[in-house]
């Protein structure tokens, strides 16, 4: 009993941790992904803008409905809000606190995808080489726009031939790295201060409301999981029983078509019970061929009568 | 009853784990396999495009049909699908719940192998090389020959080690360009999907989670109905084989005192247990009559009633008893009455 409480007092509390946990874990596949990608550049002036800025917004989308793919407690949520009211009115603090809690995780590795890409630099640099003006860099000034256009595109290819004797490029590079890296901690420090004053000031605007939605929250989830369990512990009492009926009616179809010796209940102990008057080859094989071509019908109220 | 209580729930928990635990390892697998396996482009005109097709393709759905494979229910699926219908209707809808969630979970390891090999840009560099925009990227002012010279050239560009275009048009540009396309693609292929799953997802609660809830139960309920009947049949199987044994053991040593005139039933009352589970095989020769004879005989499939309750029948006392009219299909010699 002891145990089962522990395990249960688990159980309940690891709701939210293992939410945490999966929020964590999609943090650390969104930084694994970003060093194991292969960023290219195509160096070319109309794609550049699209492959980096691509780069940049299209993974956190993912990443975003991946954590709400992952999370349980958005598919409660939305069982909460479209469910029939039937005799249980419904709460929207607690849908909207559901709604809060479910967002602030599934933003958690599209932001550290977006910020270690601006930490890094490479996509900027690859988006916005082609916009640079060319009058800062000195060593572009006496050629032509198209052949401006087509050199600033090939800037973040640091290896292509054009580019190995050019010092120029490097300055570009440097430029759109240090914007890049200042926007990437600046945003860092703002959502950084933003999550403190909300967790900060939070206590101060309606607490007891607060805990009364976090509650109810939690208790919908623990009473989801025990709903399902007793759904499965009830389906297996139903089989059970319908597997004991079906060898029963068996028993007593095997005695109405062949007279065997008349087996008092008496003498019988032990295995005799659990063989069920089923005693030969071809009694077995003809329940087992029973099994398949006429399934019992789930109908056990007449072996719970008995 | 909280002890069983606990470990049905391990085990239910266990089982939608187990499935799920199955199609992570089959996800990391196909990474794995990628990685793992040596890409090679054949850089010929109508073979490249074969070949990286090929690639992107065809493990795609082996893995397919492998979820499948791997996946326990398939044959439960099966089972329900082609039953007669006897006394229990059929449920449609529990057959599509079965099959929809065995193919979610089958899809996700070729919509890996998909996404990497898209995003790692070889397979669609290898395919697409020959219809590289030479005009926009390289000089199509280089006197070159015919268009097929030109195709043979271009699908030289995978293999940098032999490629012989230079001029024409650098091989850096072209394979930067196929790749930016190809994990253009790659991340729309995941977006893609992500989105879908996300849909199916959250679009199934407003819809129909009471159609839903049925099905799942059903579902689960043939599943572990299927578990209990062969565990039944297990037990009735052991308990059958208990009694055959036995019955073969009894016959044995009634066989025995018929045949060698021992002491009948010289069945010590202070013997005890051990003495009693000897059933009457005491010396080295019995028992290996019995042994050869369960070798060379072995007892029919047919177990006969105890008919001899204690304190009546061997002893002569009481009258015989009463065989079943039960036809016998093999002799057994050693159903002799004494």
């Amino acid at each position: 009993m002891d145990r089962f409480r522990m395990i249960f007092q688990y159980f309940q509390s690891s709701s939210e941790s293992v939410m945490n946990g999966i929020c964590g874990l999609l943090a650390l596949a969104s930084v694994k992904m970003y060093t194991c990608f292969d960023f290219s550049c195509p160096c070319l002036p109309q794609y550049n803008m699209t492959y980096g800025l691509g780069i940049m917004f299209v993974p956190p989308i993912i990443l975003f409905l991946c954590g709400l793919i992952l999370n349980r407690q958005s598919l409660l949520m939305l069982d909460e809000w479209r469910r029939p009211e039937g005799h249980r009115k419904k709460d929207l603090a607690v849908i909207r606190y559901m709604c809060s809690s479910i967002m602030q995780r599934a933003t958690v590795a599209p932001v550290i995808w977006i910020i270690v890409t601006l930490l890094d630099g490479k996509c900027l640099i690859c988006a916005f080489s082609g916009s640079m003006d060319p009058e800062k860099f000195v060593r572009f000034a006496n050629v032509t726009p198209v052949q401006v256009e087509q050199l600033l595109a090939k800037v973040p290819c640091k290896d292509d031939e054009l580019m190995r004797n050019n010092i120029s490029h490097k300055a570009v590079s440097r430029y759109l790295r240090c914007w890049s890296q200042a926007l990437g901690w600046s945003i860092l420090l703002i959502l950084i201060v933003a999550a403190f004053l909300a967790r900060w000031l939070r206590p101060c605007f309606n607490q007891a409301a607060l805990m009364q939605a976090r509650h109810w929250s939690n208790y919908i989830d623990i009473e989801q999981k025990i709903f399902e369990e007793t759904c499965c512990e009830h389906s297996r009492l139903f089989a059970h029983k319908c597997i004991l009926h079906f060898f029963e009616s068996m028993q007593q179809e095997i005695k109405l078509h062949r007279f065997n010796m008349p087996r008092e209940g008496e003498g019988d102990e032990g295995e005799e019970d659990l063989l069920q008057g089923i005693t030969d080859q071809d009694k077995v094989n003809k329940l087992l061929k029973t099994w398949y071509y006429e399934k019992p019908p789930m109908d056990v109220s007449q072996a719970t009568q008995r | 009853m909280d002890k069983f209580r606990m470990i049905f729930q391990f085990f239910q928990s266990n089982q939608e784990s187990f499935m799920n635990g199955i199609c992570g390892i089959m996800a990391l697998a196909s990474t794995q396999m990628y990685s793992a396996f040596d890409f090679n482009c054949p850089c010929l005109p109508h073979y490249n495009m074969a070949y990286g097709l090929g690639i992107l393709l065809v493990p795609p759905f082996i893995l397919f049909l492998l979820g499948f494979v791997l996946n326990n229910n398939i044959s439960m699926l099966a089972e329900e699908w082609r039953r007669p219908q006897g006394q229990r209707g059929k449920d449609s809808a529990v057959l599509r719940y079965m099959f929809c969630s065995m193919a979610q979970r089958a899809m996700i390891a070729p919509a890996v192998w998909v996404s990497v090999t898209l995003l790692d840009g070889k397979c669609i560099t290898c395919a697409f090389c020959t219809s590289v925009p030479v005009e926009t990227l390289g000089n199509t002012s280089h006197p070159l020959l015919s268009q097929g010279e030109i195709q043979r050239v271009l699908a030289r560009i995978p293999c940098k080690e032999i490629y012989n275009g230079q001029e024409l048009i650098a091989n850096e540009v072209a394979v930067r360009y196929l790749r930016c396309i190809s994990q253009a693609l790659g991340w729309c292929f995941v977006l893609l999907m992500t989105t879908l799953a996300f849909l199916v997802r959250s679009l199934r609660p407003c819809f129909s989670q009471a159609a839903f809830l049925k099905s799942r139960y059903w579902s689960h309920y043939i599943d572990i109905e299927r578990k209990l009947f062969d565990e039944t049949c297990a037990e009735h199987a052991r308990s059958f084989a208990k009694v055959c044994i036995q019955q073969f053991f009894e016959g044995m040593s009634t066989d025995l005192v018929a045949a060698r005139c021992h002491l009948p039933r010289k069945a010590p009352e202070d013997a005890g247990e051990a003495s009693k589970k000897l059933l009457g095989i005491t010396d080295r020769g019995t028992m290996n009559m019995a042994l050869k004879s369960w070798h060379r005989c072995k007892p029919p499939l047919h177990l006969h009633s105890p008919a001899f309750p204690s304190g009546n029948g061997w002893a002569g006392e009481g009258q015989p008893p009463v065989y079943p009219s039960v036809p016998r299909r093999e002799t057994a010699a050693y159903y002799s009455l004494v």
